[in-house]
């Protein structure tokens, strides 16, 4: 296939840079959340 | 060994990302032949790698956990090949999209780079469910060593197996001859790849803080399980009965 034009290609770059940076950014926040709330538990579990 | 601390080494990765990514789109000439749509070479090609190698890297793990019995290495087995698994999953999904520009389909069932990749992606997708299956953790741990062994050593056969096979229309870009990327692209390239390893890493240390804490918060509750049922189980001091004493006889 001829090499697709900038305007053609452009998406389909945008795209699959998008996935990746969107699963990175959901992987860390669930992740940040996880460590977050155990170590809210974790402390409260402490004091008690 | 002095270990940087998981925020210095998050901040690193992400200025190397940046970095990288930022030489893709303001350094690396535009390839003739594809033109634009190369650039998503950068991100699928250190993505593939990174999951290859994090699922070796399990393997290696679990060779340690079944000759030193030390959970920590069974804990570095379950997420580096977990990350793999995401990393996978990325690697098809930016691959898909490539093709779908360069070649005008999603997916090409002829070509073996692809079919023995998603084979290679599925056989450790079984990988969690087959151990949580199990309930026992050291059955659980050693199994799973065992499967990421197995698994790790079928990946150097598969790859070696599609470099012998045809290529349909994936093309090989890192020969044994060194590939024909010239300098710029190289450089890129090596950089795009040091930055997703390192967010592979940092990820790694990321989830196996996560672990800890749980672990933490796992055995404090077991210790406050067991001292609750030492308090229920204790005797207790009852009040001595009056000895019955028979009234004459």
């Amino acid at each position: 296939m001829p090499a697709l034009p900038l305007h053609a290609a452009g998406p389909y770059v945008a795209a699959a840079y998008l996935v990746f940076l969107a699963v990175v950014l959901a992987y860390v926040s669930i992740i940040a959340a996880k460590i977050g709330r155990l170590e809210r538990r974790l402390d409260e579990d402490e004091r008690r | 060994m002095p270990r940087v601390s998981l925020r210095r080494q998050t901040l690193a990765t992400a200025a190397l990302l940046a970095t990288a990514y930022g030489l893709v789109f303001f350094y690396a000439p535009i390839e003739a032949d594809q033109g634009f749509v190369q650039k998503i070479f950068y991100l699928h090609v250190p993505l593939a790698i990174c999951a290859l190698a994090g699922f070796i890297a399990g393997g290696l793990f679990g060779v340690a956990y079944l000759r030193s019995g030390v959970r920590r290495f069974d804990e570095r087995s379950y997420v580096a090949i977990h990350l793999a698994l995401v990393f996978g999953a990325l690697t098809l999904a930016t691959g898909s999209i490539w093709a779908r520009a360069s070649w005008g389909h999603w997916w090409v069932w002829q070509e073996p780079t692809l079919v023995s990749f998603l084979i290679v992606f599925l056989l450790y997708a079984t990988y969690q469910p087959l151990r949580f299956a199990i309930d026992d953790r050291d059955r659980q741990a050693r199994y799973a060593a065992v499967f990421a062994i197995v698994g790790a050593a079928f990946i150097p056969l598969n790859f070696a197996a599609v470099r012998l096979a045809q290529a349909y229309t994936h093309p090989r870009v890192l020969g044994a001859t060194g590939g024909s990327m010239p300098g710029s692209m190289r450089l890129t390239f090596l950089c795009c790849l040091a930055a997703i390893g390192l967010l592979f890493v940092t990820l790694c240390r990321l989830e196996l803080a996560a672990k800890r804490v749980r672990f933490r918060h796992r055995a404090l509750a077991r210790v406050r399980a067991l001292d609750h049922e030492d308090a229920v189980n204790r005797p207790t001091r009852r009040p001595v009965e009056p000895a019955i004493v028979s009234r004459g006889s």
